[in-house]
Order: structure tokens, then C-alpha cells, then sequence
């Protein structure tokens, strides 16, 4: 039996700091979809949202707050969270029921909002919280962790401040013609180095923005797809979102620990590379079939961790790759040619669908002045708080 | 000096004294050992879930950890945290960033830490030995408020000089 579904449209709001509601953000990317799919609104019997945890009421039943600004249609709803795999997992539930026969047309919905500087944890004492307590009793912020992870890359495979200075500018680069991202302006090496330390390694151009933005997908049956005169539409091929396995023996945000490998023995695999894998396996594809990816590249130094845990060179390998060229737009297998988080920011619910949008434009050959040619397949992969990670496989 | 002692900033995670050390829970089943002692994986009563998903242990003890690890890595908060965190001195005092290390502990576990008082990240590598101290937090109503940090351990005739 087939697992696939077909991508049978894709649209997004342009990303940055616009000051407007979410749901303005994901209407325009829902209809955006609607017409590249040449798919009325009235015809999906599925809206799934992915939930934003910093607007209140509509946030968080976000799948019937599109609904209702889309016009109430009538169709089944349901509303995801899955902090930064929200949109992957939006996605799975709309697959899922396509699979199952339960719906023909889905439309999944991302849109977030986001305030300036640090994201926080919500108000009050929780002594129960290790999002709060991190901070409370530790100082932890998100870059941190991601220092921790750079800081390691350095003392353990050799990796430079020029090497994560160089993802930056290789993503600024790619992102300079498309038309969503928020910044579209050459960054060089010397602005990197030379912008402020925020945690040691990691300089303010190392770490990504947050963003307003949104994503949206048109998710529909292969047959529906058939009938709708799309013969060979982008397929989903496979959607991961894999927990850990016992014993978590790599720091997560935002635990304070990590499990004991004492008495368990440590994991075949690490939690960050068991979400491609699982991808990997479901869709019966190996990572030497990818033509592209796009990671999450919170910071620099993170995108050459993904790119080893997405099987795209062995672990320690990721700078000589990085330094070959081999993950630019041109080279054997680019990495993040949307630009990346670098360029758009994070918008939590949007950004995993938005990963899924640049993949589509890209096996379709419509990423106009950053397109990979020859694009067949793709990977997306992120990891959300708590356990939360995922993986897209796309192919033509 | 403060008139009133120092209490942890957070209750039963870590001793204090001259052998300080964290406080694990440890599963009384299957033996595993978790920290931070959380509601669902080992309750301050000593009760919880054991996290391990091959064991049904539901009974835990009190188990003092290795004061001593290696670090995993290491940072530092050169820009001030947000709230919850707060700084410790006055109101109005010029922030002091600080540094933060991730320990691997002999128990097999990692344990981030902020650094002890007086060092930075110039003090620390991949596989360096730590110890650990406690020291003060912060300062609320009830005074002192301390917790667990990491020490570089220098090795005789490593000392900078002072
Ligand atoms: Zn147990």
C-alpha cells in the first residue's frame, strides 16, 4: 500500500515583524495554497492549525480560528502543538486521515506572531516547569544550548568561528531573491565575527531572529490529485515524529539534564538522528537519494550538526563538506537554499510547513533564483521543546 | 554578611556543606538514577514513575551524586537572561555575565551548572574536571539564596596567578 499523499498546493505570507494578528498571516498563506492548488475553500474537508501559544484564545484552537476566518465550510478541524514540529505534526494529522480515507483535501495552516528579544517561558512561579527553572536557576536562555551544542562541534571535530560565520553567509546568500524571507541582503564573514558575542561562541548573526510569518499546504488523496488533472504531483513521502528513545543521552532545550546511560546502555542512535532515519525507513529512501535540505539552523553551528544527523556526511565531517561547498545551492547537496531560519526567523507553528513549501517550489523547479537543479527528493528536519522533533521526506 | 543563613533556591536538589553534592533519585528497581528529582519520574516523597521504559519501578531513594565530572560543553550569558532569572546584587547593578557548563557525571548522566564565581569560559574545555560548589544565587526576603555550580579543577602548578 501507498503511503503517499500529494502536495497539491503551497503559499505563505512573507515573513517578518508586521504587526498584524496570526490570523491575518494564515489566511493569506491558506489561500495562497488554495490557488496554487486551484482548489476552492469549500471543497476541503479537513482544516488542521497549528497552535501558537502566545495569542490567547485563538492561538490555541488555531485549526477553527482559520475556519471561521476562511468562512465556515463545514469541514472536520483540529488543531496541533509541537513547539517548533508543530507544522510537521499539523501535516501528519492531515496525511494520516487522507491515508485512512477519512478526508480527500486537507488544508493545514501555520501562523505565528512573536515579541522581540529572548523568548521566555510564560508568567508566574512554576517550581514543577524546567522551562521555568532553567532560567529561574540557571540563566539557561535558548541560545545558550545552541552555544553548547557549537562550543562542542569546536573542541571535538575542530570547527571555527569562520566555519558557522560561513553557514550564515552561505544561507543569506540563498535567501537573497526569495520572495518570503525577511532579510534578503548579503552578509559576509567579517559582519558575523564582528557582531556582538551572545553566548560563547555564538555572535548575534549566528543565531536566528524570531519572525511574524506564516505557511500553508494543500494536502490531498493521490487520486484526488489524478482527478484534479495533477498526474504527477510532489508526493509526501514520509512525515517522522519520533520521540526519543531512553536513554536521552544528548542535552535537550530545555532540560536541565540529561537521562542516565548507566543501567540502559547508550541508544543506537541519538534523538536528533533517529527523526530522519525514521523518515528515512518509512519512505524506503536513503539520505544518499537527497537533492536538497532544509534544517533548522537556530544557529549557525546547528545546521552542521543536522547535516550529520541527517546522514549527509559521518559525524565531525560537516565543515570539510561546508568548506567544499557542498551544501550551497550549486554543490551536491544543498542545504537550507530557502535561505533558512537566517533568513526568515522563527515563527514556531509556520515554520516546519514553511520547510515543506521551499521543498515543493524546489522538486516543482519553482524557486525562482535559488532553485537546486534537478531536484527530485528532499528532507526537512527540526526539533521542537520536550521531545517534539520532525522529518519530512518530499519527492517528485 | 547576611543575618539570616543561606538557604537553597530550590529545595532538595543538592546538599550544602563542605562535601556538597546533587541529590539523584534513584529507581530501587532498575537502579537508574535521575536528577533533577522531577513529579513524574521520582517524587520528593520518594515516589514517581521510573522514566526507563523497560521497568514498572514506582519506588525511589535519595542517592547522592559524583561531586566530581568532566565537562560536556560550555557557554556563558554575555547579554542578561529574561524573568524568571534573577540577577544577583542590588537593583540597578551593572549585569556581570557569567558562564554556564554542561558536566557529565560518572552516574552517566550530563548536569548543566552555571560556573563558579571568578571563572569564564577561558577556564574550560571539552573534557575538562569540574567540581562542585555551592554559592549564592541570589537574594530574596529570606536572604541567600544558593545553588549548585561547577568549579574548574586545577591541577597543582596549574594555578594562575592571583
Ligand atoms: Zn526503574
Amino acid at each position: 500500500m501507498s503511503t503517499d499523499v500529494a502536495v497539491l498546493g503551497v503559499g505563505m505570507h512573507p515573513w517578518g515583524k508586521w504587526g498584524r494578528p496570526f490570523t491575518t498571516y494564515g489566511v493569506h498563506a491558506a489561500r495562497a495554497a488554495l490557488a496554487d492548488a486551484d482548489v476552492a475553500w469549500t471543497d476541503v474537508d479537513l482544516v488542521v492549525g497549528g497552535e501558537t501559544v502566545r495569542n490567547g484564545y485563538g492561538g490555541y484552537v488555531a485549526g477553527a480560528t482559520f475556519a471561521q476566518a476562511l468562512g465556515w465550510n463545514g469541514a472536520r478541524v483540529a488543531t496541533s502543538y509541537a513547539a517548533c514540529a508543530t507544522g510537521a505534526q499539523a501535516i501528519d494529522t492531515a496525511r494520516a486521515r487522507i491515508l485512512a480515507g477519512l478526508c480527500e483535501v486537507a488544508l493545514v495552516v501555520g501562523a505565528d506572531t512573536t515579541p522581540k528579544g529572548f523568548l521566555a517561558p510564560n508568567a508566574g512561579e512554576r517550581w514543577d516547569d524546567p522551562d521555568w527553572l532553567r532560567f529561574r536557576l540557571l540563566g539557561m536562555t535558548n541560545p545558550a544550548y545552541f552555544a553548547m551544542y557549537a562550543r562542542r562541534r569546536m573542541d571535538l571535530h575542530g570547527a571555527t568561528s569562520e566555519d558557522f560565520a560561513a553557514v550564515k553567509v552561505k544561507n543569506a546568500r540563498h535567501g537573497l531573491a526569495n520572495p518570503n524571507a525577511r532579510y534578503r541582503k548579503e552578509v559576509s564573514a567579517e559582519d558575523v565575527l564582528t557582531s556582538a558575542v551572545v553566548s560563547d561562541p555564538l555572535h548575534l548573526l549566528d543565531i536566528c531572529a524570531t519572525s511574524d510569518g506564516a505557511a500553508a499546504v494543500v494536502l490531498t488523496s493521490v487520486d484526488y490529485a489524478r482527478r484534479h488533472g495533477i498526474a504527477a504531483p510532489v508526493r509526501v513521502r514520509a512525515v517522522s515524529t519520533v520521540t526519543p528513545t531512553f536513554p536521552n543521552t544528548v542535552l535537550d532545550m530545555p532540560n536541565l539534564s540529561t537521562d542516565s546511560s548507566a543501567v540502559a546502555g547508550v541508544p543506537e542512535r541519538t534523538f536528533k538522528q533517529s527523526i530522519a532515519h525514521a523518515a528515512y525507513e518509512e519512505a524506503g529512501i536513503g539520505p544518499e537519494d537527497v537533492s536538497l535540505a532544509e534544517v533548522y539552523d537556530l544557529s549557525t553551528a546547528l545546521e552542521l550538526d543536522w547535516m550529520e544527523d541527517i546522514g549527509l556526511c559521518k559525524p565531525g565531517e560537516a565543515e570539510a563538506m561546508l568548506r567544499a561547498g557542498d551544501t550551497t545551492i550549486g554543490g551536491r547537496v544543498p542545504v537550507n537554499p530557502s535561505g533558512g531560519l537566517a533568513c526568515f526567523g522563527e515563527a514556531v507553528p509556520a515554520q516546519a510547513i514553511a520547510q515543506v513549501c521551499e521543498v515543493t517550489w524546489q522538486l516543482r523547479g519553482q524557486a525562482t533564483g535559488r532553485q537546486v537543479e534537478g531536484a527530485r527528493v528532499g528532507i526537512t528536519a527540526n526539533q521542537g521543546l520536550f521531545g517534539h522533533g520532525s522529518s519530512v521526506l518530499l519527492s517528485t | 554578611m547576611t543575618a539570616t543563613p543561606a538557604t537553597p533556591a530550590i529545595e532538595g536538589w543538592f546538599t550544602t556543606g563542605a562535601a556538597a553534592a546533587l541529590v539523584g533519585a534513584r529507581c530501587t528497581t532498575c537502579t537508574t538514577v535521575f536528577f533533577p528529582r522531577s513529579s513524574s519520574g521520582a517524587g520528593p516523597d520518594g515516589h514517581g514513575f521510573c522514566r526507563n521504559p523497560a521497568c514498572a519501578g514506582e519506588e525511589f531513594e535519595d542517592v547522592e551524586l559524583s561531586r566530581r565530572g568532566r565537562v560536556w560543553s560550555y557557554t556563558d550569558a554575555q547579554y542578561q537572561p529574561p524573568p524568571p532569572y534573577l540577577a544577583p546584587g542590588s537593583p540597578g547593578d551593572a549585569y556581570e555575565p557569567f558562564a554556564l557548563a554542561a558536566v557529565e557525571l560518572p552516574e552517566g548522566l550530563v548536569v548543566l551548572g552555571q560556573v563558579a564565581q571568578g571563572y569564564g569560559v577561558r577556564d574550560l574545555h571539552v573534557g575538562a574536571e569540574v567540581e562542585l560548589v555551592v554559592e549564592t544565587l541570589y537574594a530574596d526576603e529570606t536572604g541567600d539564596r544558593t545553588i549548585w555550580r561547577w568549579k574548574p579543577v586545577v591541577e597543582l602548578g596549574e594555578e594562575a596567578d592571583q
